[in-house]
């Protein structure tokens, strides 16, 4: 389904911006201009979301003819979507083993760079009601918890980090599991600390010595069928430096 | 049918696209198919505990449907109240409101929070979400207003004389229903059961988001059809084309009453 909406908003993007592309290309007069310009379609993980909306939004403002959609989604589907043929310029994946799903398709053009890292936390409802200090406190009686299914990332680092609570869900993405708890469905759920991050006003972040075995490297690259390569080495390119501010700054780690 | 006619080419072009437009998926599912590995795929543990959970929940769901549906019904065919066109209109919004929305107002009202959910957890340490009973709540929910229209159509459709004549000999209005009205309509009944089973065994918005996922509780088919195609996409055709099996086998019982009923 997102699939077909990105691929609508592609068709629509090149509709609206038909008259203003050869004008843009000219001025920007091909390999020496800097000039990103078009429909630029980036297929990222979910808990990318605010991080990647604001770099687009940067981006686009430098750029005033470039239009960037981000279609967020659990790693492992975007890497279906994109090996079963969905129009995509750039990748960014919250797993390396995501991003090998695509790179053994040869779906990519180059080779994928790790742009930045993700640490897993334990979320909580503000204030930490249950009084949760680490991953031994899940395994209480009574306490409900969420995981992401291991399909996704996310749990495939819950796993790594050794946890063995059964939870009362396997969620499709970080960010429903993180729902379950603004929610108050659950009690806690494993996140990413930028999930816990981008939500200071639901929930709390509970940090846990385990998680330092599972850092997620979220690796980037561009696509081979990418309609817009020009746009998407840009990206890649600006996610790389002037984007690392705005990732750190929601909680991300340097590569 | 009134023979051979000369169908105009502006007709039969884009019927023709519509008919490929429906029958190319599914034949994409039949095409990709892993046919070599299939048996030892649907013998995988977590398709049976998903299949058999998606029959039992729909199975539920539905006996929750005809238990609240069929009166429901019968009040909206023979009872004049004020507001019936609102209660008829109320009553059919789940066939038009995306299912995941209904997921989110079931989490509002019977989640740990909500209004009924938080009376229910404190008084009786009940809750819904994640658990079995939840997954039949969220397939209930859609599939309720099929069973409601079809058997409604069939009320409306039935002769209401029998059941003034059962009056007039001096039976009550629950007799009259039970001996009269509900064998009357029984096929409807029976119609509006299949249609609303399969509606709930097709469910995936609105458990996902008020059940959750947790195989052999309430990992459903469309759950793990959506899950598969994560981690492989073979998988997920694998469970489509069982779930895709079961919509057919349930059409061609239905042939009579909907598919064929022209013939």
């Amino acid at each position: 389904m997102a699939a077909t909406l990105t691929a609508l908003l592609l068709l629509a993007g090149c509709g609206g911006t038909g008259d203003e592309e050869p004008a843009a290309s000219g001025g920007s007069g091909g390999a020496g201009g800097d000039v990103l310009s078009g429909q630029l379609t980036v297929f990222a993980a979910a808990s990318l979301t605010e991080a990647f909306d604001r770099i687009g939004q940067q981006l686009q403002a430098r750029h005033p003819q470039l239009f960037v959609t981000v279609n967020y989604g659990g790693s492992s589907g975007l890497a279906t979507q994109i090996n079963e043929g969905a129009p995509a310029d750039v990748f960014a994946a919250a797993s390396p083993a995501t991003m090998t799903t695509v790179t053994d398709a040869g779906n990519n053009a180059g080779a994928p760079v790790v742009f930045a890292r993700n640490q897993l936390v334990i979320a909580v409802a503000k204030g930490n009601p249950k009084d949760v200090t680490g991953l031994a406190d899940l395994a209480r009686p009574g306490l409900k918890v969420a995981l992401c299914a291991e399909e996704v990332p996310c749990g495939a680092a819950a796993k790594r980090a050794g946890v063995t609570v059964t939870p009362v869900t396997l969620e499709r993405d970080v960010k429903a599991a993180l729902a379950k708890v603004k929610l108050g469905e659950v009690d806690a759920a494993l996140v990413y600390r930028t999930d816990a991050t981008a939500a200071p006003s639901d929930v709390d972040a509970v940090e846990f010595p385990e998680s330092a075995n599972a850092i997620n490297d979220y690796p980037i690259v561009v696509l081979a069928d990418a309609p817009n390569p020009a746009a998407a080495a840009g990206f890649v390119e600006f996610v790389r430096t002037e984007g690392l501010a705005v990732l750190t700054e929601a909680g991300f780690q340097a590569p | 049918m009134t023979g051979r006619q000369r169908v105009p080419v502006a007709l039969l072009v884009p019927a023709l696209l519509g008919l490929a437009f429906l029958v190319l998926p599914l034949a994409g599912l039949l095409i990709r198919a892993p046919w070599g590995t299939l048996p030892a795929r649907l013998a995988e543990p977590q398709v049976l505990a998903a299949l058999r959970l998606s029959l039992l929940t729909a199975t539920l769901a539905t006996v929750l449907c005809l238990l609240l549906g069929v009166p429901l019904a019968w009040l909206l065919a023979r009872v004049e109240f004020r507001g019936r066109r609102l209660v008829r209109a109320l009553v059919t919004v789940p066939l038009v409101l995306p299912p995941v929305v209904g997921g989110v107002a079931l989490l509002l009202v019977f989640g740990r929070r909500g209004i009924i959910g938080q009376w229910l957890d404190q008084a009786f340490g009940i809750t819904l979400p994640f658990t079995t009973a939840g997954v039949v709540l969220a397939e209930a929910f859609v599939a309720l207003p099929f069973l409601v229209i079809a058997v409604e159509g069939a009320l409306r459709g039935a002769d209401a004389r029998f059941e003034e004549a059962a009056a007039t000999l001096g039976a009550g209005r629950w007799t009259t229903f039970t001996h009269v009205t509900l064998p009357l309509v029984a096929p409807g009944i029976a119609a509006g059961g299949v249609l609303c089973w399969a509606r709930a065994l097709g469910e995936f918005g609105a458990t996902i988001t008020f059940a959750g996922n947790f195989p052999g509780r309430t990992q459903t088919m469309p759950l793990a059809v959506y899950l598969a195609l994560e981690r492989d996409v073979e998988a997920a055709i694998v469970l489509s084309l069982i779930l895709l099996a079961v919509s057919v086998t349930i059409l061609a019982a239905l042939r009579d009453r909907w598919v064929g009923s022209a013939t």
